[in-house]
Order: structure tokens, then C-alpha cells, then sequence
């Protein structure tokens, strides 16, 4: 038999509002443990939450960049469990009345587009952490437990996709997608490895053609988009095993070893009702205006999706595009700002995904920082372009420019690059090339025009490689010709 | 000792009396029932000698707080204090010391008031007797073998003996009004959302609200002026107006129309709770009231609700209470051995109870037919009220089916003490305000009240028709206890 997956991606995004989901406390990472806490994230007796309107905000622009709809009116409710680094014993989130659900993500995998459905997006509170201290670092060995409660109470989005995923490679892109549509939204850092972003994966398998759904695991615990592949892939084969010898899968939560590349069960998964969700009768139901969303729709940047198309709408070849826009920000406002300064979008992503890219990756440096702008760059291909410089100089000039050295002009001048673009200029190196080679002319004019090429070379000779080859070419041919 | 509240301020500010000489009066009454009553858990004179001295400096210089300024307050100990022991009445936060004063504290302190101690109360606010608290009872002062009525029976008592010209409660399910009207005071639950619950140890979040105790009806306006008010740190708090609640106390009640709820007689109640409260509604006749019967059918099982949406954000509100980060720590061999040791020694039995009851409502496949049920049970007593308020004005009802009763006597018996809470429920589960106003005596010398319920944010027409129920009634606040041991 033929097996299908059905996977399905949870994704918990830590906001960077400038303070906590429902107290005034500050949002960092780092510092000392529990300084920026205060009675409502330490769950103080009589301590109350109110809500923080700017991750409201920040949940309903990825909503909408997720092209979700953003309820009018949306509950928080109380999910109840105890455990030592959630400070009520409840955490704050929402039921059946999110924020934003019914959207999509469309994303690219071996040259298809696939439509992956985005069921919900809800807004919650992120617990404190437990640091396990002495022996093993596991919390059963461990000698002590130390709680840090800086990250309790700080806004967590969880986008819920549908189980519309076929593959672990598909998971990858998905989430892969994702984070670069909310690092545009400018809402989280979305650094994996502080954990600021989050990845859970569901994961089935059913007979290929069945519409039916397998029993669901739970897959966590993937700190990389390489280990989110691999654990799919892992979760897939091992849940075929199982069922090609007959067994049948436990519905549960496992736990991805990165180390050994398996899964190991955590413990039997919980109906969600064991939850006991109810409404949080400390917090009055959210009311999103259709001006408010309007409002926050206005202010959304330009997605992944979109620039993309705008890309391709410039002459770009799709591929280009997808990896243009996946480079860092300020490389493509230097993109822009070529092809606004006349460079044709070709020859300037050309040389922002080849050699500055290159440049970056050689020397280490920043791109944020780089001393490259677009109307440099557009004066640079224009250059080329022109003929002033030749393409090997331009590459020397441009490692001049990203040094820091000045504009593209200046640079060439200072670094001798110019090219002799002047046919006067050359009249007299080319006649006397011409008269050293008397052989190779009487060649050219029997008709063996290849020996065209061994001329040029001996004027780039001549002046030390700074004539226009194309130049040269045409006043050779003028004069033998001629 | 001054009448009330607006009798001591007028004597503060003729400068026939001082802030000091007020609390040294009010310690010296505690010092004298204390050993008897138990009103209080702790008595904070130093810092209420601090704060009156400092309220008589303010006279001194012409800088006048309100109402509020040099008065002897107590408070429930389930109210926030910032360096004050605050412990709910429970053994779980037994040493708790609140790094942050509740809003309604802050208020008090800004309005001037002397904070003279925290006050007993049954635990987490859990009962009707204050005798479910971890630190023992209270007993009332008109008799000491009863109960003050709770859960804000500390509050109650010490207002009714004198150790505080205001006390402030928490009314849940009647915790304010009850014990008003067990101890012969004036007690009063605002409209919900209109005194911030910011600092005030949760019960029931949708439910519960602090209110005062006081001696007489103006007093009551008085100090709800100065505790009510829109507050962000609480997200349910009232952001529209606030009317002010002394602006019809002198008005007079001619033309209004007073509805008698009839779910609220008959079968349990006294028949000299039935008695008062006929006569008062013939003496409000007589004054120029309409007095109408009206029927509010979903009352009959706002009990039954009640005791499936209280306990059940109870469950929840109380599960922060586990040893790891404040209170009382039982060790375990693991966190969670460590929370359930905490939890099943920390808690008392009712409490337990009502945490077991909560967690059952809010269960896989009970939540509809026990929490959602009674949801729609609140929702149907809302209407009810509104239909009512299309008729009448007010609507009236004994405070309590009965005088206090024994001490002990219903301790064995969750089910009657639950019904002492019969005619106070509904208000709280609408949202509503209400007031209990002591109308007269039993045979045995104990204290009956009437209760005025108002629509929402009507507590100026429900003082309006309070202050008349006081003038009709010339009730003299005197407990026996207290007088026998002056
Ligand atoms: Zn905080």
C-alpha cells in the first residue's frame, strides 16, 4: 500500500511589543532572572491582567498577511493546568473565539505553488521557564528546579495551519514561508534559536486516495528548519513502519531528538477539554472595529508574495525573484533604488545576488551596514554599460565601493580602472599594432575572421588592459576594412 | 464615639475631635472585644497611629482629603496590603506579606482614611458565617454564641462593635449584605465594575465586589464615593460615569414604586423576618411609596447557578496557590507531589469542596450541562430584573431569610448554609447593586435587614430609597456584647 502524509504545522511566535501581553512589564531577551516581572506575570495574589492593544495589533497584521478573516469580536478564555513555570496554573488564550481564522499561505516547492490553509490564529501568554540545575539537567534527575519568569506573560501567536502538508520538505518551506512573512511584519525577531519562534508539527499517514484522517502525533522540540524536515521525515517512516506490520499509532506528543533522529513519546496527548477552558472573567471580550482592522491593513508592509510578483513584473525570471526577496532587507532597498536610478532590474539583481552577496559572504561584514547604495550601483552598471569600465575591472570597482572608498567614479580613478574608451586615444596604438602584424591583416582581409581576436588582444596589450575590447574590435575592423 | 462617618467629620473639622482621638477610641474598643468577637486577624496601630497623626497634621494645615480623611477603617484580609500581612483567611498564605496595595486601598490611603487593621473572614471568602476561617471565628456582638453572618464577618463585626467607623467587604454571594444584616449595620454591594477588583484576592471574578459597611445610610454613600471610580489596572472596572451616590439621600421617596419580590418569602424564612419586613413596607406605603409584588421566576434556581459558575472560576482563580512561589510550601518528592501536599494542607474543607464542585462543572463533557446551563440560568435572571425595573424602581426583599444563627449549627450542613445567601445571589449574578438596611429586633434582641436592590448603576435611587427605609425604621446600632464590655 501507498502512504499519504498529512501533516499539519503549529507555530508559536513570541511578539516583540516593547511590554508584556497583559501587564506593563518590558519584552528582552536575556538578563538577570526575573527582573522584569511584577504581580500580574508573577500571578500574585489579587493581581489582574489587561490587554496589551499593541499585540493585538501585531496578531491581527499577521492575520491579515495571512489573508485571514479578523473576527469582530474575540474571547480570551483560561486553559487550566498546573505547572511550576506557569504562575496562575492557567495560562491566558483563547478557545473557540480567535483573534484571526480562515486564512491561507501560498508556498513554492519544486516550482508549484501549493495553498496551505491557515485554520486560526490566537493570541496567548507565554509561561516563565524552568532551569533544571545539578545531575543530569532533566527534570527528573535534576537537584533543584530555578524558575525565571522574564518570559511570563510575554504575547504569543500560535498559528494553527490546516493538515494540508503532504511532505516533511513541504513542512520546511511552510515554515520556512511563514517566518519570512512575520519577520516582514517587523512584530518578532523570529530567532529559532533564542525561541522566539516555535514549530510543532502533526503529523498522520492515511492510504493514498483516503479522505480519512489518521491518528494524530504530536511532534516537538525542533530548534532548526533542517531538524522540522528531518523529524517529519522521521515521524512519516516511522508511523509507516508501524502500520506496515500491523501495529497502529498512539495518539500522543513525542519529543525530537536531534542527536539520535528519532522521536521519543513524552506522554499520552490530553483531549483538550481536560483544559477546562472556560471565559476568562477577568478580561472583557476584544471588539475589533472594521476601522481598526482597516487601519492596520493600511500600515502592512509588502509581503514575500507580493514582491515577488513585483519582481517578476520587472523582467526578472521567477527564481531570481524568489531569491532577491529572500535576501537580507537593506540589499533589496538597494535593489530598488538601482533599478529607480535607471539600472535595468536584470543587471541589478544580477549583481546584488551575485557579486555583493559575494562580497558580504567574503568579507564577513553586515549587510545592514554595507556602504553600497543603489544609485552606486545603477552608476556602476552604467559604467559597464558604457564601456568606461570593463566587467572584470567592475568587480575590483565594486569591491571599492563596499570598502568604502567613495562612488563609483572616484573609485575607478583612484584604482585606475577607467577604461581608453576614445578613438583618437587609440588610433595610434591600433595603427601601430597593425603595422607590426602585417600577416595577421593579410588574414583578415582572405576572410579568417578569428584573427580579429588575436589583434584585439595585442592593443589590450598595448595599453595595459584599460582599451574598450568592443572599441578596439570596431576600429580594427574599420581599418582593415576600410 | 462619633455617630458615623459624617458625624466624626464634622467634629474633625470643627475641631471637636482628631483623627488620633477617633482611632484611640476605635483600638480601645478592639482592645476591649477583640478577646470575645475575633474581628480581626491583624491590628496595625502603628501604622494607623502614623496615618492619623498625619490626617491631623493635614487638618492642621487646611488640607482636607474628602469624606473619608481621618476616618478608622477596617478591611477584609482578603484586600491587599502592601507590608501588611494579608492572608484571605487561609492557612496557605499564612505569613503572606503583598508587595502592592490594592486599588481600593490606594484610595483610601489618598482619600486620608486610618487602615486600623485587616479583618477575619471565612476562607477565600467561602461561606456565610466566617466560621470557615483557618484562624477561627468570629462571633457576633449582639450575641456572642451566633455568627456575624460572612463571609465579611470581621468587617461586619467590627463596624457594628465600633472598632471602625468603615469597614470594607466583598460581596460574592451576599458576603457584604448578610453579615450586614446579621450585625445590625448598613452594608452595600456596588454595581459590579464600579470598585476595582485590582489587589482584592479573587473568588469568583465575575462575581465578586468590594463594598462598605457602615452605621448609616449616608455613610455608605459617603465611602463608596471615595473607593468607586474607573481603574485600568482592572479590565472589567467601569469607564461611563460614575453618578454621585449622596445626591438623592435627602430627596424623599413620594412617587416612587417599590416592588416586592415574592420568590424571596415564604417556606425558610423567619416569621419575624417576614414580620419587619411587612411593616416596613406598610410605613413606606404610608410615606408616599407604591408598593407592587413582582414575580422574578428565575430566582428560584439563581442558588443552583451561583453554585456552579462561583465555584467553578474559583477552581481556577485559586489554582495559583501551589507552594512554589509564596505561602505556605509542603515538600514533595516531585513538583507536583510538592503543589498537592501544599494544596490539601494549605486549603480547608470548604474550599476544597468548592474547588472539587469547579472543576467538575468545567470537565470534559460537563461544562455544558453544569457551567453553560448555568450561564443561561444568569443570563434568564437578568431579563427577569429588566422586566421588573419596567414596573418598579426598587426591589425590596428581607436581606436574610433568618437572624444570625448558632455558631455551629449549620457547619455539618453545606446546603443550609448555602440557603442563608437565597436573597443576595441574584444581584450578583446581574451585576446589580444592593444595599442591607436594619429594619429592627427580633424577640431575642437579634438584628433583621431589608434589602433595596437597583438597576445597574443606580445606586443613587437606591440610597435615595435606603436613607427612607433608615428614617422609618430609627434602628439603634447598640450590641449587647460590645455594651457589656464597655
Ligand atoms: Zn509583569
Amino acid at each position: 500500500m501507498t502512504w499519504e502524509a498529512v501533516i499539519g504545522i503549529e507555530v508559536h511566535v513570541e511578539l516583540m511589543t516593547a511590554s508584556k501581553m497583559f501587564c506593563g512589564c518590558e519584552v528582552a531577551h536575556g538578563g538577570e532572572p526575573n527582573t522584569r516581572v511584577c504581580p500580574t506575570c508573577l500571578g500574585l495574589p489579587g493581581a489582574l491582567p489587561v490587554t496589551n492593544r499593541a499585540a493585538i495589533e501585531s496578531i491581527m497584521a499577521i492575520g491579515l498577511a495571512l489573508s485571514c478573516q479578523v473576527s469582530p469580536r474575540s474571547v480570551f478564555h483560561r486553559k487550566n493546568y498546573f505547572y511550576a513555570d506557569l504562575p496562575k496554573n492557567y495560562q491566558i488564550s483563547q478557545f473557540d473565539v480567535p483573534v484571526c481564522h480562515d486564512g491561507h499561505l501560498d508556498i513554492e516547492v519544486d516550482g508549484a505553488i501549493r495553498r496551505v490553509g491557515i485554520e486560526r490564529a490566537h493570541m496567548e501568554e507565554d509561561t516563565g521557564k524552568s532551569i533544571h540545575v545539578g545531575l543530569g539537567g532533566r527534570i527528573h534527575s535534576a537537584e533543584r528546579t530555578l524558575l525565571d519568569f522574564n518570559r511570563s506573560g510575554v504575547p504569543l501567536v500560535e498559528v494553527v495551519s490546516r493538515p494540508d502538508l503532504r511532505s516533511a520538505a513541504e513542512s520546511r518551506v511552510y515554515a520556512q514561508e511563514l517566518r519570512s512573512v512575520i519577520a516582514e511584519l517587523g512584530v518578532s525577531d523570529v530567532r529559532l534559536e533564542e525561541g522566539s519562534i516555535r514549530f510543532d508539527a502533526n503529523v498522520s499517514i492515511r492510504p493514498e486516495g483516503s479522505d480519512a484522517l489518521g491518528t494524530k502525533v504530536e511532534v516537538k522540540n525542533m530548534n532548526s528548519f533542517r531538524s522540522l524536515e528531518r523529524a517529519v521525515a522521521h515521524e512519516v517512516e516511522r508511523q509507516t513502519a508501524l502500520l506496515e506490520s500491523g501495529g497502529s499509532v498512539v495518539q500522543e506528543t513525542r519529543h525530537w531528538d536531534e542527536e539520535s533522529g528519532v522521536t521519543h513519546s513524552m506522554r499520552v496527548k490530553e483531549g483538550s477539554s481536560d483544559y477546562r477552558y472556560f471565559t476568562e472573567p477577568d478580561l472583557v471580550p476584544l471588539v475589533m472595529s472594521p476601522e481598526w482592522v482597516a487601519g492596520v491593513g493600511a500600515r502592512l508592509p509588502e509581503l514575500p508574495a507580493e514582491r515577488r510578483a513585483r519582481y517578476v513584473s520587472q523582467g526578472l525570471a521567477p527564481s531570481t525573484a524568489w531569491v532577491l526577496s529572500g535576501l537580507d532587507p537593506s540589499l533589496r532597498v538597494v535593489y530598488d533604488d538601482a533599478v529607480l536610478s535607471g539600472a535595468s532590474p536584470q543587471a541589478a539583481a544580477n549583481w546584488v545576488t551575485g557579486e555583493v552577496v559575494a562580497w558580504l559572504r567574503r568579507s564577513g561584514a553586515d549587510a545592514a551596514g554595507t556602504a553600497l547604495d543603489g544609485e552606486s550601483l545603477a552608476e556602476l552598471i552604467q559604467m559597464v554599460e558604457d564601456g568606461s569600465v570593463s566587467s572584470s575591472a567592475a568587480k575590483e570597482l565594486l569591491d571599492g565601493v563596499m570598502s568604502g572608498e567613495g562612488g563609483p567614479r572616484g573609485v575607478a580613478e583612484r584604482r585606475d580602472l577607467l577604461q581608453v574608451s576614445d578613438a583618437g586615444a587609440l588610433n595610434g596604438v591600433i595603427d601601430s599594432v597593425l603595422a607590426e602584424n602585417p600577416r595577421a591583416v593579410g588574414e583578415f582581409r582572405s576572410g579568417e575572421e578569428k584573427v580579429v581576436g588575436f589583434l584585439v588582444g595585442q592593443v589590450m596589450k598595448a595599453t595595459g588592459g584599460k582599451a574598450d575590447p568592443r572599441l578596439v574590435n570596431q576600429l580594427l575592423r574599420e581599418k582593415m576594412t576600410g | 464615639m462619633a455617630a458615623g462617618i459624617a458625624d466624626a467629620g464634622r467634629l474633625l473639622r470643627s475641631g471637636e475631635t482628631t483623627a488620633s482621638a477617633l482611632l484611640e477610641e476605635a483600638l480601645d474598643t478592639a482592645s476591649r472585644t477583640e478577646a470575645q468577637l475575633h474581628a480581626f486577624l491583624t491590628i496595625d496601630s502603628g501604622g494607623a497611629r502614623e496615618a492619623a497623626a498625619r490626617a491631623d497634621a493635614d487638618f492642621a494645615d487646611g488640607v482636607d482629603l474628602g469624606p473619608l480623611h481621618g476616618i478608622p477603617v477596617a478591611l477584609k484580609d482578603n484586600m491587599c496590603t502592601r507590608g501588611v500581612e494579608t492572608t484571605a483567611g487561609s492557612q496557605i498564605l499564612a505569613g503572606y506579606v503583598p508587595p502592592y496595595d490594592a486599588t481600593v486601598v490606594e484610595r483610601l490611603r489618598h482619600g486620608g482614611a486610618v487602615i486600623v487593621g485587616k479583618t477575619n473572614l471565612d476562607e477565600f471568602a467561602m461561606g456565610s458565617s466566617t466560621e470557615n476561617s483557618a484562624y477561627g471565628p468570629t462571633y457576633n456582638p449582639w450575641d456572642l454564641s451566633r455568627v456575624p453572618g460572612g463571609s465579611s464577618g470581621g468587617s461586619a463585626a467590627a463596624v457594628a462593635a465600633g472598632s471602625a467607623l468603615l469597614g470594607l467587604g466583598s460581596d460574592t454571594g451576599g458576603s457584604i449584605r448578610q453579615p450586614a444584616s446579621l450585625c445590625g449595620v448598613v452594608g452595600m454591594k456596588p454595581t459590579y465594575g464600579t470598585v476595582s477588583r485590582y489587589g482584592l484576592i479573587a473568588f469568583a471574578s465575575s462575581l465578586d465586589q468590594i463594598g462598605p459597611f457602615t452605621r448609616t445610610v449616608e455613610d455608605s454613600a459617603l465611602a463608596l464615593s471615595t473607593i468607586w471610580g474607573h481603574d485600568p489596572m482592572d479590565s472589567t472596572s467601569h469607564a461611563g460615569e460614575y453618578p454621585d451616590p449622596t445626591a438623592a439621600l435627602g430627596r424623599g421617596i413620594d412617587g416612587l414604586t417599590v416592588g416586592m419580590v415574592t420568590e424571596l418569602s415564604g417556606e425558610g424564612f423567619e416569621p419575624a423576618v417576614e414580620a419587619a419586613t411587612g411593616d416596613m413596607l406598610a410605613r413606606l406605603e404610608k410615606a408616599g411609596v407604591g408598593v407592587v409584588e413582582v414575580s422574578l421566576p428565575s430566582f428560584e434556581i439563581a442558588l443552583s447557578a451561583y453554585y456552579l459558575i462561583a465555584p467553578a472560576e474559583a477552581s481556577s482563580n485559586l489554582a495559583r496557590f501551589d507552594g512554589i512561589r509564596y505561602g505556605l510550601r509542603v515538600e514533595g518528592q516531585t513538583t507536583e507531589e510538592l503543589m498537592a501536599r501544599t494544596r490539601a494542607e494549605g486549603f480547608g474543607p470548604e474550599v476544597i469542596r468548592r474547588i472539587l464542585l469547579g472543576t467538575y462543572s468545567l470537565s470534559a463533557g460537563y461544562y455544558d450541562a453544569f457551567y453553560g446551563q448555568a450561564q443561561r440560568v444568569r443570563a434568564a435572571i437578568q431579563e427577569d430584573f429588566a422586566r421588573a425595573y419596567d414596573q418598579v424602581d426598587v426591589l425590596v426583599s428581607p436581606t436574610s431569610p433568618t437572624v444570625a444563627f448558632e455558631a455551629g449549627a449549620r457547619t455539618s450542613d453545606p446546603l443550609a448554609m448555602y440557603l442563608s445567601d437565597i436573597c443576595n445571589i441574584p444581584a450578583n449574578l446581574a451585576g446589580h447593586p444592593a444595599i442591607s438596611v436594619p429594619i429592627g429586633l427580633d424577640d431575642s434582641g437579634l438584628p433583621i435587614g431589608f434589602q433595596v436592590m437597583a438597576p445597574p448603576l443606580g445606586e443613587q435611587m437606591m440610597y435615595q430609597v435606603a436613607a427612607e427605609v433608615e428614617r422609618q425604621a430609627a434602628f439603634v446600632i447598640a450590641p449587647t456584647a460590645v455594651e457589656m464590655a464597655r
